[in-house]
Parts: structure tokens; C-alpha cells; sequence
């Protein structure tokens, strides 16, 4: 079933077109991995498709109620906000607000302990979620929007900043949730771990879709050097594909 | 941490025992027993008229205006999400003390006593009509703060402007004692005009519990939560307007409680603001009500102003917590 479907999504700023009629969809059981060079579009596209920002198209979130959406699409933003001194159990619980009046009280805490348990969480539970190390409170986030148990999860550079056992972790837990019949749409920058994890790689360049598919099509020698200015180095191992950016090539 | 229900709890024991010095201190030194008797009697004799027209409404309007100032302050602190943020940012009190202040210089107010609390509450009125104009549409905490700042600016210009070139040096002395703020000399009326206002104001406010909760992790993950900001700001234009206004109208600008009292029991709370709101709502109402029997307490003869206690009294309590956090702060 498709989860998302944009058409022709534009987003201008001012004349300029930041993203250019992308027309995608997201269905069940994919882990699209959103890739593209700075300001390639990739915060905007997610952002708008949510409905956050004006556009012109179609985006199948954008035309639902802002509580059906938020029932229906999770989105964990790149800016890492914890404003007041709650606890992290707090913040988690966060992402059960969507769902207010429509589960027990005891369903929200379930899912509150899915989260943690997936970000592997469970000891910082009553700890003061502002006052724990950037990478920590980012894993924070990422459980309060896993918390809010959603068809499809958007996240714009969820594993940014975290330590390599984290990113693994983190991107481990979207593969699950694809497997698990959910979509997630995610920003990334290592295109090492996307290679490694996405079942599908979208790559952006300057507002559209240079490229859409699998991994390591997506991912060719060609695009690369188009699209990022790099070259790197491919192999298949028993542990799945690699993929390591090597040199620049302008 | 104490549990939240004990901590409210405490808070209204609280202010229900400040409501009742506030009642049984004055300067009309009268006993405890007749006091008390004399508030439930009907018929006349001095000791009922203290007691139901001077000493009843201090105290309604102490709890109501200090509840407006916790309240408005910690939500608005909350939506903003910045500690420092205060009731009187987005415009409201100074717009209500142009009113007021333009009621007492044109003499209206000795004319007719209820066009102070009138013209203030038009000002707040006012000011709600251009924030919404300035503010922009799509619901930002920002757009906010500078229109805010701008209306205060210039109704604080315009102030200035009446007292300067005011021929009247008593009415000068009046305005300036007046926007010290106090809540002497008010009278059953004033709660009439004022409290309707106040509690329609902060039931508004009270429903932005969960928004500003989701706010918390600022405003594009509150959005995709499914919370509408569009429609929390214009909540807390309008509730804000309201309570303020109405406070301003009743009992002059008294600064620092909106400030102070979220400030004080966000640590107690766990840092939630929608459990915030409810704490702060008792916090300001005991605050005010203690800075009232204490302005009566302190100098009796001298007619202190409450406002200039709360800012004198708030000010270093907060300059102490900001030494403590000092060392905290990474």
C-alpha cells in the first residue's frame, strides 16, 4: 500500500525552485534513503510533503487534517529541540499526543517502552533529557517519534552526529520497521550507511530526482561524480554492500 | 522531586490561607471572631462595610490578578520557549495602561469611576486588533515577539507623551501612582468588571497545556504532532488579552510575578509546561496576595505600591537563582 505519494511537488523561494516537481511514493515495507549534496532539496522535499512549507502539486500528507496526518506520519526535524528540563521519558511520551483520547493510557505507555527499548533507552528513562550529551538527547528525539507508532516515519538526518554503534543502531531500527511493514523516509548523508541499510535510495540534485532505485544503481560511478563531485569504492562482503567515498572529482 | 498533586495541593492550601490573612489583616485592627462573622452577615455597621467592601474585593482581585500573571507567564514562556518571556511581551499591559493612563489624564476617571477600568481594557482590545495585523499568518513565535515589542514601544512612547506635556501636575501624580499598580480603594465593582475577563482569559489559556507541551520540542516537530500553531497563538493572543488587560485595568501593571513565579516552580513541576500552567496559575495568586498583606504589613500609613514590592522583592529573589543556576550551566 502506498504511504506517501507526492506529484509534482514544487517549493519556491522567491523565483528560485528549491524543489522541482519531485513526483514519489513511499509504499509498506520500504526504508528510502533521501540522499543529495547540501541544498539539494532534501529538508525542504520532507518538510513540505508533511505540509510544513507552501508548495504547488500534490502531496497526500499535505491534504489530510493535521491530526489525521500526525496519526498517519511521524517526523523527527534535523534542528534538536529539548526546550525545558523534562525527563527523557517525558519527551518520549511526546509522541503519544496525536494519539490522546483514541488509546488507553496503558496503550501510550506500551508504545513509550517500544521506543525506548528500540533505541535501547531503557536506562536513561527518568534521566533530565537536556542534560544528557548531544548525541544521547538525538537518540531521544528519534525514540519520541517512534513512540508515536505512525504507517510512516519521516526523518531528516536521524543519525547525524551519533557515535558509529548508534548510527548502526538507529539505522537497524528503520530496516526493522520497513520489515516490519512500515515506511521511513530518511535524509542521510553517509552514503555508506545508506548503501548498506536503505532498501532504496533517492538521490537529489539541485530540487529533483537525479535518481531512483535500488542502492547500488543508484549509487553508480557516473551519478556519483554528476551529483556529489566524488568517486569511492564499491564491494559486496558477507556483512552486505560497502560503499567509502574515496576522492573528490572536481 | 515531590509528587505533582501534593505540590498543588500545597499551593492551594497556600493561597487559601494568604486569602485569608489578606482578609484579617488591615488597618481597621478588628478581631477574628466579628471579622469573619461580620463577612457572612448581611446587615450593616462599619465592620461589615470593611470587611465586604474593602477587604473582600483586595482580596478576590489579589488571587484573580496573581493567578492571570503565573498563568499568562508561564504559557507564554512556553509557547515562546524561552525563560525570560514575560505577559507584557506581546503589548497587552502597556496598551491597557495607555487606556488608563489617557482615562485619568482627559479626567474621565474622576468623572465616572468605572472609565479607568473601560479605557483599559479597550486599550488591551486594541492592542489584540493590530498584533493580529503585525503578526503575520502562519503562526510563528517570532512575528510575535517583534510585533509585541513594537505596540509596547509605542504605547510606551505615547505614555510618556501624555505625562510630558500634561498641564496637569495632579493628574501626572496620578497616573504615575497608578501604574505602580496596587490593589487599594478597589471595590466590588472592579471584581464584577474585571473578574469575568480574567476567568475567560485563563480557561483560554488553560486549554494550551498539550500544544505547549508538543512545543517543547520546538515548532515544526509540534506541527507534525498534529498541533494546529495557528490556532494555539491566536488562543493565546485572545487569552492573554483578556486576563492581562483585565488585570492591568483592575490593579495597574505589577511586574515580576509572570516572570518569577514560572521561573520558581518550572524545577518542581519536572519542566513540563502543560503541568506548569496550573502550578504557576497558585504560585501567582499566592505571590500577589502575600506582596499584599506585606504592603500592608510593612508600612501601613504610607500607602505602598504592590507593584513596587513585587519588582522590589521578585527582583533579587531572581537575580538569586540566577546565581545558583550559574553553576550548572554548561
Amino acid at each position: 500500500m502506498t504511504l506517501l505519494s507526492l506529484e509534482n511537488l514544487t517549493v519556491r523561494r522567491g523565483e528560485c525552485p528549491v524543489v522541482d516537481a519531485v513526483t514519489l511514493t513511499v509504499a509498506e515495507g520500504e526504508f528510502v534513503g533521501l540522499i543529495g549534496p547540501n541544498g539539494a532539496g532534501k529538508t525542504t522535499l520532507l518538510r513540505a510533503a508533511l505540509g510544513l512549507l507552501p508548495f504547488t502539486g500534490r502531496s497526500s500528507l499535505a491534504e489530510l487534517t493535521p491530526a489525521e496526518r500526525a496519526r498517519k506520519a511521524a517526523f523527527l526535524p534535523q534542528s534538536r529541540d529539548i526546550a525545558w528540563p523534562v525527563t527523557v521519558e517525558a519527551v518520549v511520551a511526546l509522541g503519544r499526543v496525536p494519539h490522546q483520547g483514541a488509546l488507553s493510557r496503558q496503550g501510550d505507555r506500551a508504545a513509550v517502552d517500544r521506543a525506548l527499548a528500540r533505541m535501547g533507552l531503557g536506562n536513561f528513562r527518568a534521566r533530565t533529557a537536556t542534560a544528557l550529551s548531544g548525541g544521547e538527547q538525538a537518540r531521544v528525539l528519534i525514540a519520541r517519534a517512534l513512540a508515536q507508532e505512525t504507517p510512516l516515519l519521516l526523518a531528516d538526518e536521524p543519525v547525524a552526529g551519533l557515535d558509529p554503534a548508534a548510527q548502526i543502531r538507529t539505522m537497524q531500527v528503520f530496516a526493522d520497521l520497513a520489515r516490519e511493514g512500515q515506511g521511513v523516509i530518511a535524509s542521510v548523508h553517509d552514503l555508506g550507511l545508506a548503501a548498506r541499510h536503505c532498501t532504496r535510495l533517492v538521490m537529489l540534485e539541485a530540487g529533483r530526482i537525479a535518481a531512483d532505485g535500488p542502492p547500488t544503481q543508484v549509487l553508480s560511478d557516473p551519478l556519483l561524480s554528476r551529483v556529489f563531485g566524488i568517486r569511492g569504492h564499491h564491494a559486496e562482503t558477507p556483512d552486505g554492500p560497502v560503499f567509502q567515498p574515496l576522492v573528490t572529482t572536481r | 522531586m515531590i509528587p505533582y498533586r501534593l505540590l498543588l495541593a500545597g499551593l492551594t492550601l497556600l493561597v487559601l490561607l494568604l486569602f485569608a490573612a489578606s482578609l484579617l489583616i488591615g488597618p481597621a485592627a478588628l478581631g477574628l471572631s466579628e471579622s469573619l462573622a461580620a463577612l457572612l452577615r448581611g446587615e450593616g455597621g462599619p465592620i461589615v462595610l470593611v470587611m465586604q467592601e474593602i477587604r473582600l474585593p483586595r482580596a478576590i482581585l489579589g488571587l484573580a490578578v496573581g493567578a492571570v500573571l503565573g498563568l499568562s507567564g508561564a504559557v507564554m514562556q512556553g509557547f515562546l520557549r524561552n525563560p525570560l518571556a514575560e505577559p507584557g511581551l506581546i503589548g497587552v499591559s502597556s496598551s491597557a495602561a495607555l487606556g488608563a493612563v489617557l482615562a485619568l489624564q482627559t479626567g474621565l476617571a474622576a468623572a465616572f469611576a468605572l472609565a479607568l477600568p473601560l479605557a483599559a481594557l479597550a486599550g488591551a482590545a486594541l492592542s489584540v486588533l493590530l498584533i493580529l495585523l503585525l503578526a503575520g499568518p502562519r503562526g510563528g513565535a517570532l512575528s510575535l515577539i517583534l510585533a509585541g515589542i513594537a505596540i509596547s514601544a509605542l504605547t510606551g512612547a505615547a505614555t510618556q507623551l501624555v505625562l510630558n506635556l500634561s498641564a496637569n501636575p495632579f493628574a501626572v501624580m496620578e497616573i504615575v501612582y497608578w501604574m505602580m499598580g496596587s490593589l487599594a480603594d478597589r471595590s466590588m465593582t472592579h471584581v464584577w468588571l474585571g473578574l469575568p475577563f480574567m476567568a475567560a482569559g485563563c480557561l483560554l489559556l488553560l486549554t494550551s497545556g498539550r500544544a505547549l507541551d508538543a512545543l517543547t520540542l520546538g515548532e515544526d516537530a509540534a506541527q507534525s504532532m498534529g498541533i494546529s500553531l495557528r490556532r494555539l497563538r491566536l488562543s493565546i493572543i485572545l487569552g492573554t488579552a483578556a486576563a492581562v488587560g483585565a488585570s492591568v485595568a483592575v490593579a495597574g501593571a505589577i511586574g515580576f510575578v509572570g516572570l518569577v513565579v514560572p521561573h520558581i516552580l518550572r524545577p518542581l513541576v519536572g519542566g513540563q509546561p502543560s503541568r506548569l500552567l496550573p502550578a504557576a496559575m497558585l504560585g501567582g495568586a499566592a505571590m500577589v496576595l502575600a506582596s499584599d498583606v506585606a504592603v500592608r504589613l510593612i508600612a501601613p500609613d504610607q500607602d505602598l505600591k504592590l507593584g513596587v514590592l513585587t519588582a522590589l522583592v521578585g527582583a533579587p529573589f531572581f537575580l538569586h537563582l540566577l546565581w545558583r543556576m550559574r553553576g550548572s550551566e554548561a
